[in-house]
């Protein structure tokens, strides 16, 4: 049981150490990376399988009891979380196995790759504060080296905005652990959420919290912190900037769920102003959309806007809510790099990513334009791809709390996302191509891209069709996060040996 | 000795900020890691300042005035990660400086966000 829990961490870490081992054999290192995350889905999957029957898997490293030990811990929303960060890591390995003459193709690549998952899993499955902040270390560590992986001036630029952003959100997060262990006693999660709810805790240690969210609502690009995510974010190479958008916020979007859930379960002050947030960050980043002409920057903007929406859920604090939240988050990250995918395969082939010189391919490569269809509308929240039921849900939780603000922007940023996205349609597929036409020969060698693209594509359709079992799963996740006993039963039961 | 920490701290964060304002990025970047340091002390100040025995706990318990040690191993996993983070900022400040002959805030944002540059087709040499 104990070997489970730790397997997302093992695998992405052994594979980090099998690619640094083979490195002269490009072939090798390409073979291992993948078989290390489709690994990882499998270890996800089975945590699905099992945290689906209910039971909360919970750890504790080198056998000391619950104040003492790092605690793991794996519930159903940490389980999903593991699993489709395995599928979209198997995505982002094979899509990147296309010829591209992209120096940022390079051997260090899936090294990086693996860096970075281990840092993302160790997040969703710790249950220790401070220990969340080293893997978020870890992720960082990762992501910086993968973002200005093949260098050049704009990478280099975006590389700068980027890292002096996050280590200043990570500086704040330190201090408000350090906070939090001098106000309470304890880093362990449970245990402060036990804490929390007796009523045993100070001020300060509220305090702490409020700090600890804010560091968080900067990595998750909350208004008015997101500044950073649209400056940096189109400047790497396709699918790294593809990977961070599914999974980086999400991590931010997950830890802020954790934390709000265990420690401040009640609809309270926080749970206001995270109401106003997540209508202001919808709202502002679709708007900042309309104004870019570039398709990265318009779908890094739609990350903001959609992140807004999980917050929604978050913020309602209604059982229906949570698990519209959950549901947005699994479903987001698959749509989300898929469209990042697609606008690199459109770049490919059209020979830029600037609107005003694409075009054609609708008539060039009408297959492309059905695999951006699907998730584009999916994003936007057309019946019957999975977008719809998440945002259905959101709405529907919205106006049972009587929250008909929100309600109606979210209503309206799902309008506005449309238009972004028919804006990319007609400019990139529909418009002529501005210099005449497109060169057969860009799509050699692609077919691995176009794998990894229809795979997620059929999964988006699949969540959609089939949104029942996915939707009870996230029901029954959020009946978890309402209820935070059973987390932390299972923690203080897991004792040591 | 509490209220000489708090000034410190102060003090650190402070000066760290104020770096931080600056439009040369080579201060930007010093000035996080004054702040990083004022963070450092802060951790470290959470588990009380007086202990002044070792943490060693024996069958007759814990020393009296027994040093937190938790804080200092937080402090310690913090200095390293951030030590690791100083260098790969600078490496790539010192890049960029390269590249751009200076470094400065709005430079590096104006350079992030200029239009992405035509791919030239792909797969020709093939």
């Amino acid at each position: 049981m104990n070997a489970l829990i730790v397997s997302p961490l093992l695998i992405p870490l052994a594979t980090l150490v099998a690619t640094l081992l083979v490195r002269r054999d490009p072939r090798a290192v390409v073979a291992i990376s993948l078989a290390g995350a489709l690994a990882l889905t499998a270890a996800g999957l089975v945590l699905v399988g099992l945290a689906a029957q209910g039971q909360i898997l919970a750890s504790q490293a080198g056998g000391w009891a619950a104040p003492y030990g790092v605690t793991l811990v794996v519930d159903r929303l940490s389980a999903a979380m593991v699993a489709i960060t395995g599928i979209v890591g198997s995505a982002t390995i094979v899509f990147a196995m296309a010829r591209d003459e992209d120096p940022a193709r390079c051997r260090d690549f899936h090294p990086l790759v693996h860096g970075l998952l281990v840092g993302v899993c160790g997040a969703f499955i710790t249950g220790d504060v401070f220990n969340l902040y080293v893997w978020f270390e870890v992720l960082l560590v990762g992501s910086f080296a993968l973002l200005v992986l093949g260098g050049g001036r704009r990478r280099l630029s975006g590389t700068v905005v980027y890292v002096v952003l996050n280590l200043v959100a990570t500086m704040m997060f330190l201090l408000a652990a350090g906070m939090l262990y001098g106000a309470s006693g304890s880093l362990n999660m449970a245990l402060l959420a036990q804490a929390f709810a007796a009523g045993e805790v100070p001020a300060t240690a509220h305090a702490a919290v409020v700090l600890m969210l804010t560091a968080f609502s900067i990595k998750a690009a909350l208004f008015p912190v997101f500044g950073w995510l649209p400056a940096s974010y189109h400047v790497a190479w396709t699918p790294i900037s593809a990977l961070f958008a599914g999974l980086l916020t999400k991590v931010g979007v997950y830890a802020l769920i954790r934390i709000v859930t265990l420690f401040w379960p009640d609809a309270g002050i926080a749970h206001d102003v995270l109401l106003w947030v997540a209508c202001a960050t919808m709202l502002i980043g679709v708007l900042g959309a309309a104004a870019q002409v570039e398709v990265r920057r318009i779908l890094s903007f739609h990350i903001v806007s959609q992140v807004g929406y999980m917050i929604l859920g978050l913020a309602l604090a209604t059982p229906l809510a949570l698990a519209g939240a959950v549901f947005y988050l699994i479903h987001h990250i698959v749509v989300k790099a898929n469209l990042f995918f697609i606008g690199g395969i459109a770049a490919r082939l059209t020979g830029s990513e600037r609107l005003a010189a694409m075009g054609g391919l609708y008539a060039h490569a009408p297959w492309l334009a059905i695999l951006f269809a699907i998730p584009a509308l999916s994003l936007a929240g057309i019946p019957p791809l999975s977008g719809f039921w998440a945002k259905f849900v959101l709405v529907k939780a919205s106006l049972d709390a009587s929250a008909w603000i929100a309600a109606a922007v979210a209503l309206v940023t799902g309008i506005f996302t449309l238009l972004s996205m028919s804006k990319i349609w007609n400019e990139a597929f529909l418009k002529p191509h501005p210099a005449g036409g497109i060169s057969a020969r860009s799509a050699a060698g692609l077919r691995p891209a176009l794998w990894a693209v229809s795979a997620l594509a059929a999964m988006t359709v699949a969540i959609g069709l089939g949104a029942g079992p996915v939707m009870d799963y996230a029901v029954a996740a959020a009946d978890q996060l309402a209820a935070p006993q059973a987390y932390i039963q299972a923690v203080v039961a897991a004792g040591g040996r | 000795m509490e209220i000489l920490v708090s000034l410190t701290i102060g003090a650190l964060v402070a000066i760290g900020i104020w770096m931080m304002l600056d439009r040369g990025l080579l201060r930007v970047v010093l000035g996080v890691v004054v702040l990083g340091n004022g963070v450092n002390l802060a951790v470290f100040s959470a588990g009380r300042l007086d202990g002044r025995a070792a943490a060693f706990v024996t069958e007759a318990g814990a020393p009296a005035l027994a040093a937190n040690p938790l804080p200092q191993a937080l402090v310690l996993t913090a200095i390293v990660i951030g030590f690791a983070l100083f260098v790969f900022a600078l490496a790539v400040l010192k890049r960029s400086w390269e590249l751009h002959g200076r470094v400065e805030t709005d430079l590096v944002t104006a350079v992030a966000e200029e239009p992405a540059s035509d791919l030239p087709p792909q797969g020709d040499k093939a």
